[in-house]
């Protein structure tokens, strides 16, 4: 058995495909900061160093092993001008679409990043996150240039243009690469040790296989290879089990799987080629009991953390606000308890 | 008059899959010119809908395949009946929602597919709050009321919603979908609502079930 290790040590162990000390622990809380700093979630996503300290006081809680640097995918539609609408008990929603009339798109130019209060913002926090933190990963964001269209467009509207106007998406795609590379690279020279690729769109679950081929997972090796530095795959609860072999293929470190796959099958599937994060599920985790909780951790780490490279997480990316400390208490210490290799407890 | 296809179901599922709506609409024009608009709906389409639900439920289908074929059929369906049809005359009103959320991509399949069936929906919109939507069936007095959420916060919202429902004279049967009831089977029940579905073949289920037979 290793020595006790830091988290970064903890992840980065992980992400080799070996076994660490315990099985990391990413809780995803974008929001519960909010409550560490007593304030209601609109004001908090608009500051960054509530957000900053947020993070440190959740993590003080619940000794999980990473921080979230970039909380709010809206943040990838407020930077280019787009509507966000908050609300008191949830995380934002993209509002009215920002492209209204599609033939814009032929003439549209990324935002510049380069004094763009948004991208400032997440950037001000990760740099905080840094200065008060060691040996603690640090997980940017980013919204895939596949799936960013869902905010700007609607999801119908770029469904139909998918279908009738594959220029036009091409077009949008090429000038959210732009923004995507400069956005994931402005974080990472800030200090974020890795970035979270939300990509809902490339799921099976939004898209055919062929269609992952073909746009989802040529668009994520193009930006991957001019990021500098890992990154990591959310499918937001959509399917990537049928795909996985593609995934693997662009180039990402890691795979966030939903909580409806079997995290068994896609562990075995990327075995040695992708860590998998996952997969409890945010949604039932609202009404777990401390009981629950256990048999929910205990479930994931029979299925996926034998041999390294898993890392314990819920399966969509954030988990709800709706979720008490009690409950992330109970997964936290039921992480620590039963993800200490070797796994031996989970053989037959 | 065309032949009726060997396998007329198969044939129109075919062609919604492929986006071929030239050909959807030949399969559909054939049933019914033999069989009548109303076998032709029954016989084709709200079958052919419901295969491709289960598809995407078992992760053979995408979303995209689903949203295509879902227009493709409401396209078919209201070519040959026009709203002004006496199809629909004494049909119960049925309306839908998104509560509070801004995403309405759930919401427009349901409304094609129960369209594409044959039903007439009057669409509430998006971002509706519970007040707003409580108000409306006062005055519209739907049977059924379809609420579509993607968070979940607003589907929590539903138990705000079935208690104002609840002091109506003749509140309507509500039925919830979305990401949050189909990652918590339970919560549909937990929130009050009368049914909850999985997919917008599900919404036409759950839709004739309710109003038993009512058109």
């Amino acid at each position: 058995m290793s020595a006790a290790m830091t988290s970064l040590d903890r992840v980065l162990t992980t992400l080799r495909h070996e076994e660490p000390d315990r099985v990391p622990l990413f809780l995803l809380l974008t929001m519960h900061g909010a409550r560490e700093v007593g304030m209601e979630l609109e004001a908090y996503f608009g500051d960054a160093h509530s957000i900053a300290e947020g993070q440190l006081r959740l993590r003080e809680k619940y000794g999980h092993d990473c921080l979230v640097g970039a909380p709010n995918a809206t943040a990838d539609v407020e930077a280019w001008g787009g509507e966000v609408v908050y609300r008191a008990d949830g995380p934002p929603n993209a509002g009215e679409p920002l492209i209204a009339d599609v033939e814009a798109i032929r003439t549209m130019e990324p935002p510049r990043i380069a004094g763009n209060p948004v991208v400032a913002r997440t950037v001000r926090v990760i740099e905080e996150l840094a200065a008060r933190s060691h040996d603690v990963p640090i997980i940017g964001g980013v919204v895939a240039p596949f799936s960013l269209p869902i905010m700007q467009l609607g999801f119908e509207t770029y469904l139909t243009l998918m279908s009738e106007r594959p220029d036009l998406v091409k077009r949008l795609i090429a000038v959210n690469e732009e923004y995507c590379v400069a956005v994931a690279n402005a974080q990472l020279a800030a200090g974020a040790t890795a970035i979270g690729y939300a990509d809902p769109m490339s799921s099976t679950t939004c898209v055919p296989p062929e269609t992952y081929r073909e746009v989802g997972s040529a668009v994520a090796a193009r930006t991957f290879a001019r990021i500098r530095g890992g990154v990591a795959i959310n499918f937001a609860s959509g399917r990537c089990a049928a795909i996985i072999d593609m995934v693997a293929a662009t180039g990402a470190v890691a795979v966030q799987v939903g909580s409806d796959e079997d995290l068994a099958a896609v562990k075995a599937a990327a075995r040695g080629r992708l860590a998998i994060l996952g997969n409890l599920n945010g949604i039932q985790m609202r009404r777990w009991s401390p009981e629950v909780a256990e048999t929910e951790v205990k479930r994931a780490l029979a299925a996926a953390a034998p041999g390294g490279g898993f890392v314990l997480s819920d399966g969509h990316g954030e988990i709800p606000l709706q979720v008490p400390d009690e409950t992330l208490h109970a997964i936290a210490d039921a992480a620590r308890r039963w993800g200490r290799y070797p796994i031996d407890w989970a053989a037959g | 008059m065309s032949p009726v296809p060997a396998d007329p179901g198969r044939a129109f599922e075919s062609a919604l899959l492929s986006t071929n709506d030239v050909a959807a609409r030949r399969e559909f024009a054939a049933v019914a010119a033999h069989e009548g608009t109303y076998a032709a709906m029954e016989t084709l389409v709200v079958p052919a809908l419901q295969r491709i639900g289960d598809a995407w439920e078992a992760g053979d289908l995408a979303l995209a395949q689903l949203y295509l074929a879902g227009r493709i059929a409401e396209e078919v369906v209201t070519a040959a009946l026009p709203a002004t049809s006496p199809f629909f005359a004494g049909v119960p009103p049925i309306a839908i929602a998104v509560l509070e959320d801004h995403h309405v991509l759930g919401k427009r399949l349901v409304l094609s597919a129960l369209r594409a069936a044959g039903y007439g929906v009057t669409d509430y919109g998006r971002g509706v709050g519970v007040d707003d939507l409580v108000s409306r069936c006062v005055v519209d007095r739907p049977r059924i009321l379809l609420v579509s959420t993607l968070m979940l916060p607003s589907a929590l919202r539903v138990r705000d919603l079935a208690a104002g429902l609840a002091t109506l004279d003749g509140r309507p049967t509500l039925i919830v979908g979305g990401a949050p009831f189909r990652l918590d089977p339970e919560l549909w029940r937990e929130v009050g609502a009368d049914a909850g579905g999985r997919n917008s073949a599900d919404a036409i289920a759950l839709v004739r079930r309710f109003l038993g037979g009512a058109r």
